[in-house]
C-alpha cells in the first residue's frame, strides 16, 4: 500500500518524513512537461513555427529564376539544395518567431500559475519552491528543443518536397554527403535551441516577478525585441558582446568544411552565465516571495 | 516546543491515536504570529492553540485575518513577526517535511481550466515528491468518490460550478491520509444541500481521527461542526476555547411564554431583568446572573397573578458570545 498510509500519528518529523523517492522526486518534471505541452496555446505556437519554413519554401521556390542572392541567409543555396532551407528556416526564426514563443512558455511558467492560484496548492503539495522552479526551467528548455526541431523537420520536409536534395555545397565551397549534412542540421539546431536558454532564465526571473501571466509573456518579449534592436546600434558597440542575442546568428560557422566553433562557444559561455545570473535571481526572488494570491 | 504540556486544553477530546512521548499534543501552535502588508496589519500578536483530534473553529468575519494567518501556517507567507508551528515542526522552515501530512483548501479552490478534473488531481498529487506514483491512480479515484464527483472527473475542470470546483478542491486535500487538514471557508459558494454535505464530511474526517481547522465567517456552521473555536476580529485572537465554554460565556435569556405578557415585564422589571422584549405570547430578556434569582422570578411571576405558560432560559449561541465579546455585530468588513 502507500506509504502515507504506514505514516504514524503525530511522530517526530524526522521519523514521519517518508523517504523520497526518484520518481516521486521526479514526478512534478513529468508534470510540467505534460501540461507545457497539451495545452493549446503551446500547440497553436508550434503549429505556426511548422508552418513559417513551408511559407518560406515556397515564397523561394515561386521566386526561383529571378534575381537570387538577396534576402535571408542561404536563400541563394536553397534553390540548388533543400537542405539549405533547414539552415534558412532557423535563421529567419530565431531573431523573432522562436523568442517569442519561448518568452510566453517562460514568462507565463510562475506568473500563470500566481495568477490562476494554482501555484499556492503546488506549494502546499508540498512542491518545493527550488524544485518547482528547476521543473519550470527544464520544461522550458526541452520547449526550446521541440520549438526548434518542429522548425527544422518542417524545413527539411518542405525542402526535400520543393527543391533537390543532395550534395551539400558548404559556405567554404567544400561538398559534404547528404548523410553528413543531416548530422550538421541536428548540430545546428541543437546549438539554436541551446542559444535560447539564456532567454528562458530571463524569461523565468520576469515571471516570479509579477502575479500576471500575460504582462510577464508581454514583457520577456518586448524584452527580447529591444535587446535585439540595441544590438544594431553602433554606438553601443561596447555593450553588445554582452547582449544575450549577439551571436545568435554564430551557427553558420559549424557550416564550413572545418567548423569555426570560437563564436558559437562564445554564445553558450554567454547562455550559461544569463542562465547562471537570471536563474539565481529567479531562485532569490521567488523562495523569499510572499505568495498571497 | 517538543514536551510543551498543554494543561490549558483539558476540555479536547480523545486523541486520535497515541501521542508518542515528548511530541506536543497540538497540533497548531502559533506564538505572537503577525503579518503586517505595508502598514497595515492582517493578523496582530496571534497565540493560537489547536489540540490534536479537535475540529476547531477558526471565526471571524470577513477582512479578519484568517486567510492571511492559514498562508502563514501553510508557509505560503513569512510571518512580519511571531512564531507558528505545525504538527511540531516550525513554519515556514518546514515546509518539505509537514505539508505532505497536511491538505488544505485556502481561499477557495484554483483549477486548471484546461485540464479534467481527474487531470487536475494527478497535477497537485504530482507535486508532492513525497506521494507514491505508484498508487496515484487509485487515490485520485478514490478522492473523487469521496466528495462525490466521479461521474463528472472526465470533464474540463473550466466547466464546473463553483460547488464542483470546491469539491474538486476537497479532494484534492483528501489525496492522501492527513493528520491535519486546514479548510478555508470550504462551504463558501455552495448551496444549503452543499454546505450540509460538507459538514458530513468533516464530521466523517474527524471520526477518522483527522484534526480539522476550518475557518469560517457563519457562526451557525461552527456551531454545527467543531469542538473548538477561536475568534477573530480585525486581526486579534478574541478568545479561544471549546465551542462549550465559549457559548457559555454568553448569558443565557429568560424566555417567558405567557397570555399576560405586559404584566410580566412589569415584574421582571422589577427583579433586576434588562434588554427585555416583548413579542407575541411571549417576553425574553436578561436575568441577574446566577441561578438562585431564577425560581425568585417565577414564584413573583405568579404571585403576581401572570399565567406563565413556559418558563425557560436558552442557552446562549456563538453569536451572541461575540456581540459579548466584541460589543459589536458580527457582520463587519474589516
Ligand atoms: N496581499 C495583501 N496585501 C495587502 N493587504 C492584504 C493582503 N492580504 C490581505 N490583506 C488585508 O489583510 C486583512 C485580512 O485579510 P484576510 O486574512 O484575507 O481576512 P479573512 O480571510 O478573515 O477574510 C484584510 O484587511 C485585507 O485587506
Ligand atoms: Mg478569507
Amino acid at each position: 500500500m502507500s506509504r502515507a498510509e504506514a505514516v504514524p500519528q503525530g511522530g517526530a518529523v524526522a521519523a514521519v518524513r517518508p523517504r523520497v523517492g526518484a520518481a516521486g522526486y521526479a514526478a512534478l518534471f513529468t508534470s510540467e512537461l505534460a501540461m507545457t505541452f497539451r495545452r493549446a496555446r503551446t500547440i497553436a505556437m508550434l503549429g505556426i513555427l511548422a508552418a513559417l519554413p513551408v511559407l518560406i519554401g515556397v515564397v523561394v521556390r515561386v521566386h526561383t529564376g529571378g534575381s537570387r542572392g538577396e534576402g535571408p541567409a542561404f536563400v541563394a543555396q536553397v534553390t540548388q539544395n533543400g537542405l539549405f532551407l533547414v539552415f534558412t528556416a532557423l535563421a529567419v526564426t530565431l531573431p523573432v518567431f522562436l523568442p517569442m514563443t519561448v518568452g510566453v512558455v517562460a514568462g507565463d511558467a510562475v506568473a500563470g500559475e500566481a495568477a490562476t492560484g494554482t501555484l499556492r496548492y503546488l506549494l502546499v503539495a508540498p512542491a518545493g519552491r527550488t524544485r518547482l522552479l528547476a521543473a519550470k526551467f527544464a520544461a522550458a528548455l526541452v520547449f526550446c528543443l521541440a520549438a526548434t526541431g518542429v522548425v527544422a523537420l518542417s524545413a527539411l520536409a518542405t525542402g526535400a518536397v520543393l527543391f533537390p536534395l543532395g550534395e551539400v555545397t558548404l559556405l567554404s565551397g567544400d561538398a559534404i554527403g547528404v548523410g553528413e549534412a543531416l548530422l550538421r542540421a541536428v548540430l545546428v539546431a541543437g546549438v539554436v535551441a541551446l542559444s535560447l536558454a539564456g532567454l528562458v532564465a530571463v524569461g523565468l526571473f520576469v515571471s516570479t516577478l509579477t502575479g500576471s501571466g500575460i504582462a510577464a509573456m508581454a514583457t520577456t518579449v518586448v524584452l527580447v525585441i529591444t535587446v535585439q534592436i540595441l544590438d544594431s546600434f553602433p554606438q553601443l558597440h561596447a555593450v553588445q558582446p554582452f547582449l544575450f542575442t549577439h551571436q545568435w546568428l554564430s551557427f553558420s560557422d559549424l557550416l564550413r568544411e572545418r567548423m569555426y566553433w570560437d563564436n558559437v562557444l562564445e554564445n553558450l559561455g554567454l547562455q550559461a552565465v544569463y542562465v547562471a545570473v537570471f536563474g539565481s535571481a529567479a531562485w532569490a526572488r521567488f523562495t523569499a516571495r510572499d505568495i498571497t494570491v | 516546543m517538543a514536551g510543551a504540556p498543554s494543561a490549558e486544553r483539558s476540555a479536547g477530546r480523545a486523541l486520535a491515536g497515541p501521542a508518542p512521548a515528548g511530541v506536543s499534543g497540538d497540533v497548531i501552535r502559533t506564538s505572537g504570529l503577525t503579518k503586517r502588508f505595508g502598514d497595515r496589519t492582517a493578523v496582530d500578536g496571534l497565540d493560537l492553540v489547536v489540540p490534536r483530534g479537535s475540529v476547531f473553529g477558526f471565526l471571524g468575519p470577513n477582512g479578519s485575518g484568517k486567510t492571511t494567518t492559514i498562508r502563514m501556517l501553510m508557509g505560503l507567507i513569512a510571518p512580519s513577526a511571531g512564531s507558528a508551528s505545525v504538527l511540531g515542526a516550525p513554519m515556514p522552515q518546514s515546509v518539505g517535511a509537514v505539508l505532505p501530512r497536511v491538505g488544505a483548501l485556502i481561499e477557495g479552490p484554483a483549477l486548471y481550466g484546461f485540464l479534467s478534473g481527474r487531470a487536475n488531481l494527478v497535477r497537485f498529487d504530482a507535486a508532492d515528491p513525497t506521494a507514491d506514483p505508484r498508487t496515484r491512480e487509485q487515490r485520485v479515484a478514490a478522492a473523487l468518490e469521496r466528495v462525490g464527483l466521479s461521474a463528472a472527473a472526465g470533464r474540463k475542470a473550466r466547466g464546473y460550478s463553483l460547488g464542483m470546483k470546491q469539491r474538486l478542491g476537497l479532494a484534492a486535500a483528501l489525496l492522501r491520509p492527513r493528520e491535519l487538514l486546514v479548510l478555508d471557508e470550504p462551504t463558501n459558494g455552495l448551496d444549503p444541500q452543499g454546505m450540509r454535505e460538507i459538514r458530513a464530511l468533516v464530521r466523517e474526517l474527524a471520526a477518522d481521527g483527522t484534526t480539522v481547522f476550518l475557518s469560517s465567517h457563519l457562526l451557525d456552521e461552527i456551531e454545527q461542526v467543531c469542538t473548538h473555536a477561536a475568534v477573530m476580529s480585525r486581526g486579534r485572537l478574541v478568545v479561544q476555547g471549546t465551542v462549550a465554554e465559549l457559548a457559555a460565556r454568553a448569558q443565557g435569556r429568560l424566555v417567558v411564554r405567557t397570555a399576560d405578557a405586559e404584566e410580566a415585564v412589569r415584574v421582571l422589571k422589577e427583579h433586576g431583568v434588562t434588554d427585555l422584549r416583548l413579542s407575541d405570547g411571549s417576553v425574553d430578556g436578561l436575568p441577574p446572573e446566577g441561578e438562585a434569582v431564577l425560581p425568585v422570578l417565577c414564584a413573583a411571576l405568579v404571585g403576581a397573578g401572570v399565567r406563565v405558560r413556559g418558563f425557560a432560559v436558552e442557552r446562549g449561541t456563538l453569536e451572541d458570545a461575540f456581540v459579548a465579546l466584541t460589543g459589536e455585530g458580527f457582520d463587519v468588513a474589516g
